[in-house]
């Protein structure tokens, strides 16, 4: 098991106010999974997206990533983890402005310590996986919105990580874009990456292999 | 990552922004700048001075009023209570061992014809003056004995005021007003160029006797003794000491050698060299606040940067080493500009003035400019490193 949640729970705590964002999440994720969770927003989707990327620990529960449990690894610990396991994606595709489509995608491989030669080839090879090798140079200002979601998903894989992590990521692209993203994702997931992928919207998530529903903090079933 | 990692991408964040980096780097290498410049006129000024005393031969002494480099400073101004009779004394008591020459100075206006020199130095000497200060001249004699004990009113004149009073024309035997008093010229003196802007050309030597007749003057500016034997001149001194004690209170004068003068130039210059060097180490603090406060922006603009760098890997010391590296590498670079530019500048002044670069300023204000980098880029690279990466994903 690529991922495994048991008995999950997620409380914040503003003073004495307190919101549970997740409550008792078990939760199964297999290699060459392509999952979609779905939730409206405030449902804890992201919380659990957070968690699953090891940037929130949970309040209670165990977490095991790849066969190892996560509870007591440090900040350096879970940055490598991140580094190596874990490939984001996000809404807003968080690239580098004023920096080009090919430093954008080589950045992850800097902490990993990868030699500056072999970035730029792990990073072309990348763009030309989701079919951007014609824009190397590129600055994302001169790049269309699919295309800057194209180079972050490069950016994911460019660690040849276990799990690719998306975020809503059609959620700022019009749907023949979406639709593109998508189909990135499917080969992706053909080729034998792990896919998790959240979003509120029923017709991406139809995309995935599998989908489970969040309402409140808890998955439905 | 390693060092040289950071580094290089500093440098591209720094190219990335141009104009504001160079702002940012501006108030250091202003502050390196002046303190290289201050400390190199400084130096030349103290190489000038030596350069000028050395020239005047080892075996002179100076005697000038009140007291230098002893235990009790003068708390202020001190009636200067040297006079010509205690010239007098030390030339007879000193006769056979060394010269004796009294002086006094008084700045005056020269006039020839339609021609003004304003602010000459006039110096009143005796006949011996050349032959203590050993100084030659170009044109002319100097006066002599019977003129100077009668009080001639015959000059002779520096370089400069030559020029200014001539030109070109000739000046011996020429009349000219000195503070309304018309003298004549009897010789010209060959140039000593000038001490940071006082030109030392600018002057006229009249006898002794004219001059405190004309200002009314009877406190001496100095009285130059010359050993006769370079061997002596400890023994000159101690006995000069002596002698001006039977009258006058220690405080009331110092008899100086060559050496002591040199060491009190130094003394002075040194001084003058740390305060100079601190008002500008004032404006690297200044710059250092400035790149600080680029710093902090730009560690708040970036947040979503560091969000992204967290999630995909750094590590907080990553982040910390990155925007402090950013900060050394702006104020270094600032640093080397300054430094070009100090240097740059002092090349352009040493054309005026006597300059000179010591290696240890250069030294002093770039290693002083690379700390206040480190100094000032601590808090905001704690600052990035500390961000939490959902917040700073989540940063609009």
């Amino acid at each position: 098991m690529l991922v495994k949640f048991s008995k999950v729970n997620k409380v914040y705590s503003t003073g004495d106010v307190k919101f549970q964002a997740l409550s008792n999440i078990n939760l199964e994720v297999k290699k060459e999974e392509f999952l979609a969770i779905i939730g409206s927003s405030g449902s804890g989707k992201s919380t659990l997206m957070n968690i699953i990327g090891l940037l929130d620990k949970p309040t209670s529960g165990s977490y095991e990533l790849d066969g190892q449990n996560t509870a007591h690894l440090n900040e350096n610990h879970l940055a490598e983890i991140r580094n190596k396991k874990i490939g984001f994606i996000f809404q807003s595709f968080n690239l580098l402005p004023r920096t080009s489509a090919l430093d954008n995608v080589a950045m992850p491989l800097i902490y990993a310590g990868v030699p500056e030669k072999d970035r730029q080839e792990r990073a072309k090879k990348a763009l030309e996986q989701v079919g951007l090798s014609d824009k190397l140079l590129s600055h994302p200002n001169q790049l269309s919105g699919g295309q800057q979601q194209r180079v972050a998903i490069a950016r994911a894989l460019v660690n040849e990580p276990e799990i690719i992590l998306a975020d809503e990521p059609t959620g700022n692209l019009d749907s023949k874009s979406g639709d593109e993203i998508m189909h990135i994702f499917q080969k992706l997931n053909k080729e034998g990456k792990t896919i998790i992928m959240i979003t509120h919207e029923v017709d991406i998530a139809r995309h995935a292999k599998k989908t489970v529903r969040i309402k409140d903090g808890e998955i439905m079933k | 990552m390693d060092i040289l990692e950071i580094t290089s991408s500093a440098f591209k964040a720094i190219l990335a922004n141009k104009l504001r980096s160079f702002l940012t780097m501006l108030g250091i290498v202003i502050g390196v700048m002046s303190v290289i410049l201050l400390i190199s006129m400084v130096t030349g000024l103290q190489t000038f001075i030596t350069a000028q005393i050395q020239g005047l031969g080892s075996n002179l002494l100076f005697v000038i009023p009140g007291r230098i480099g002893g235990a009790r400073s003068p708390g202020g101004v001190q009636a200067n209570r040297l006079i010509y009779s205690d010239a007098v004394n030390l030339r007879s008591k000193l006769a056979g061992e060394a010269d004796v020459s009294a002086a006094i100075q008084r700045n005056a206006t020269l006039k020839f014809g339609n021609k003004n020199d304003k602010g000459a130095a006039v110096f009143g000497v005796e006949s011996n003056y050349p032959k203590i200060i050993s100084i030659k001249l170009t044109q002319g004699r100097f006066f002599n004995s019977s003129e100077q004990q009668s009080a001639r009113k015959v000059a002779v004149i520096g370089q400069s005021a030559k020029t200014t009073l001539f030109g070109e024309g000739t000046s011996l035997n020429q009349i000219i007003d000195v503070a309304a008093i018309k003298y004549k010229v009897i010789g010209v003196l060959e140039p000593r160029g000038s001490i940071f802007g006082i030109d030392q050309d600018n002057s006229i030597y009249v006898p002794f006797q004219t001059a405190q007749r004309q200002f009314g003057i009877d406190r001496l500016n100095t009285i130059y003794i010359s050993a006769n034997d370079s061997d002596e001149v400890k023994i000159v001194q101690d006995k000069a000491t002596a002698i001006l004690k039977r009258r006058l209170s220690e405080d009331e004068f110092t008899v100086q050698s060559q050496e002591q003068a040199l060491s009190t130039i130094s003394q002075i210059t040194g001084v003058l060299s740390l305060a100079l060097g601190g008002i500008a180490a004032i404006s690297l603090i200044v710059g250092g606040i400035g790149i600080m406060n680029i710093m902090l922006v730009s560690v708040t603009e970036r947040t979503r940067e560091i969000g992204l760098r967290k999630a995909v890997g750094a590590k907080p010391s990553d982040i910390r080493n990155q925007f402090l590296i950013e900060a050394i590498t702006l104020s270094g670079l600032g640093g080397i500009i300054g430094i070009v530019l100090g240097f740059g500048i002092s090349l352009i002044i040493g054309r005026f003035f006597t300059t000179t670069v010591p290696w240890w300023s250069v030294l002093l204000s770039f290693g002083f400019s690379a700390i206040v980098g480190i100094i000032f880029g601590v808090a905001p690279a704690i600052r990035a490193a500390k961000l939490d990466p959902i917040t700073a994903l989540r940063y609009e």
